[in-house]
């Protein structure tokens, strides 16, 4: 009894004790979020997992290419691996807000307009590109070069390492990587939001955040974490398989 | 410096012969052409079946030095032949050059100038695309066996196969040819990392025989291996070397494993050759400083240094070291006893070894030599040293000591030394 008589003096409590009581009213409305909530996971995955697979791809390109003309090693070319190395330098420390807005122009010549899902995840699948280029990377360094070389003495072709020696060998800790990659990538489909892409990240923004109603933006999270769990997991299981222990 | 040296018992090493206008240390003279005469063997050479398969002339190797390093010169002017059918040994400190010799047999190295000919091409000449057909016969194995840790054992034998476009059933057949060869069928399925050392370096040798090549490289192939489990890959090269007829060069910086398992012997220093020749006359006669310090490292038969000084505080007489060799540069140790004998000399031996090189014995023994007149001493070491070889390490001190039969005069013994 104190207490409640103490907080109504308490002009910052009362503050706190309105949310509260705003957020209690507020209780889910199923009918209405739920629907929404379907909507913005679809979205999430659909924009994650093109960004994903599309960088992904073009990372482990790059990845290879900056590998394998390093110096010393299987074609290496000063040239092409400078090129490379230095725009994956300029590209990567870009804040991706930044970036994003930067891209507009050449955003618009591939998607044909700078907002929404499609441009988000063109530039998004770029961003990925160049981060999992210098993860593949460094995982190929990893590997015994006298693995490489026992290859090239049996007479196998560079491209023929790279298909049989450099990717297997690295497969464990390159699938532990994309790992890494794809919960980045959850992150930035919230961020996105911003150019309205939509997705849990923009609806825990648009709905939850903005209009006071945590519980909304309590489960969008809660989505959120379940997802880059599951991610997660499945990356260890398969990582695990790669090991062959 | 190349000191060539000659067995009067085994088979004359390839260089020692004229052939074609070498000079008769089987190196060419500067500014003389190089004589590739592989494929029109004389038939002198043919005879002794010393028909070289792989030809080094006049070759140099210089790594380009860097802002923190100079250059490195690996190989300097290297001169020599492999023959066909032989375990060809290269011994050697690390930093010698051997891995890079090696290597430009096929071509993972380049050399900065002269000619590396294998089988009768050139293979320095080649493109990285021709090298990669002429791979296929020249089989490699590693030091740290350098298998696909991704793939079976199965995998790992079939990779090669895989390399040289066979079908799956002719790979599947041969992997399993292989792995009973090589004694590990039942590891088929397993994968490398759950293998020890010894069966690894099975697997690495199993792939290396895939394509049934003329030729196998085996880099420090033992290096990482236990003596028991080294002494297990050794029979087995040997066994591949006298089955297969395939000829193999073994990298090595340990004189054990020239001494087991090869036929000849090169001695590298500095990127150059030190020496060469068949592995008993290389231990039985050895020239080069280098070679004489491996030489002693492998047999441990000489007295030295501490343990030099420990004999001669218990032994006082007059102590000598015996080469025993097979009639080389020396004599059995029977002939040396019976000279011994006949000059009334008391012998004991007090340090020493005598170890197998090639099948045939050979060490030395340090005697402690006692005799009632010190005149049969000298005489009796006179003699020996005419059939053997002799090192001298004299008596304790003084003179007085030799000639008295410790048996007859056990007080003696307990006399100070400077009373005495």
């Amino acid at each position: 009894m104190i207490t409640a008589r103490l907080n109504t003096l308490n002009s910052a409590s009362l503050y706190s004790a309105s949310l509260n009581s705003a957020s209690l009213s507020n209780a889910i409305d199923w009918q209405r979020f739920g629907p929404l909530l379907w909507t913005a996971a679809g979205q999430t995955i659909r924009m994650a997992g093109i960004a994903l697979v599309v960088g992904g791809f073009f990372g482990l390109l790059m990845g290879l290419v900056l590998y394998l003309t390093r110096p010393g090693n299987l074609l290496q070319n000063r040239a092409i691996f400078t090129i490379l190395n230095v725009l994956i330098n300029t590209v990567r420390p870009i804040p991706f807000i930044i970036f994003v807005v930067a891209l507009g122009p050449i955003t618009r010549l591939v998607v044909g307009r700078i907002i929404g899902i499609e441009a988000a995840t063109f530039a998004m699948s770029i961003v990925a590109a160049f981060a999992s280029a210098r993860l593949v990377e460094q995982n190929l360094v990893t590997i015994d070069p006298g693995v490489v070389e026992a290859a090239r003495a049996m007479g196998a072709t560079p491209w023929r390492i790279v298909r049989t020696v450099l990717v297997p060998e690295a497969l464990a800790p390159l699938i532990l990587g994309y790992t890494f990659l794809a919960v980045g990538v959850v992150d930035m489909t919230a961020i996105v939001g911003m150019i309205g892409a939509g997705g849990l990240g923009d609806l825990a923004i648009v709905h939850g955040y903005r209009q006071f109603n945590w519980a909304i933006t309590y489960v969008v999270v809660a989505v959120i974490i379940a997802l880059v769990q599951l991610v997660q997991m499945l990356g260890n299981f398969l990582a695990r398989k790669a090991l062959h222990r | 410096m190349v000191h060539e040296s000659l067995a009067s018992g085994g088979a004359l090493p390839q260089g020692g012969l004229p052939k074609d206008g070498l000079p008769q240390d089987g190196l060419p003279q500067d500014g003389m052409p190089p004589t590739p005469i592989l494929n029109e063997p004389s038939p002198i050479l043919e005879n002794l079946q010393a028909e070289p398969i792989i030809s080094f002339r006049h070759v140099s190797k210089i790594f380009p030095g860097s802002r923190k390093r100079g250059e490195v010169r690996a190989l300097d002017d290297v001169t020599f032949d492999i023959n066909a059918g032989e375990i060809f040994g290269v011994i050697g400190y690390s930093g010698a050059g051997k891995s890079t010799l090696v290597r430009l047999i096929n071509g993972l190295e380049r050399p900065t100038s002269g000619q590396v000919i294998v089988d009768g091409i050139e293979v320095s000449r080649l493109s990285e695309g021709q090298l990669r057909s002429i791979r296929a016969d020249i089989g490699m194995v590693f030091q740290q066996f350098n298998l696909l840790n991704s793939r079976t054992v199965a995998g790992n034998v079939s990779y090669p196969l895989e390399v040289a476009g066979k079908s799956r059933v002719e790979r599947a057949t041969r992997v399993t040819e292989l792995l009973e060869y090589v004694g590990i069928a039942d590891k088929a399925g397993a994968y490398p990392k759950q293998l020890s050392g010894g069966q690894r370096q099975r697997v690495g040798i199993a792939r290396a025989l895939a394509t049934s090549p003329h030729i196998l490289l085996a880099d420090e192939a033992t290096s990482a291996l236990d003596p028991e489990t080294t002494q297990d890959v050794l029979r087995l090269l040997k066994k591949v070397n006298s089955e297969l007829g395939i000829t193999i060069v073994v990298i090595t910086h340990a004189m054990s494993v020239v001494r087991t398992a090869c036929d000849r012997v090169a001695v590298m220093e500095n990127g150059k050759v030190v020496e060469l020749g068949n592995t008993y006359s290389i231990f039985a006669d050895p020239h080069a400083p280098m070679t004489r310090k491996f030489v002693g490292t492998a047999l441990q038969d000489k007295p030295a240094g501490d343990s030099l000084a420990r004999l001669r505080n218990r032994h006082p007489g007059r102590l000598i070291t015996v080469t025993v060799a097979d009639g080389v540069a020396s004599s059995s140790s029977s002939e040396i006893f019976r000279v011994l004998g006949r000059h009334a000399v008391d012998a004991a031996v007090v340090y020493g070894g005598i170890t197998e090189v090639g099948d045939r014995p050979y060490g030395s023994l340090t005697l402690e030599l006692t005799a009632p007149d010190a005149a049969d001493i000298e005489a009796a070491v006179a003699e020996i040293a005419m059939i053997a070889g002799v090192e001298d390490l004299g008596a304790r001190s003084s003179s007085a000591r030799v000639g008295v039969r410790p048996a007859n005069n056990l007080a003696h013994l307990r006399v100070p030394r400077g009373i005495a």
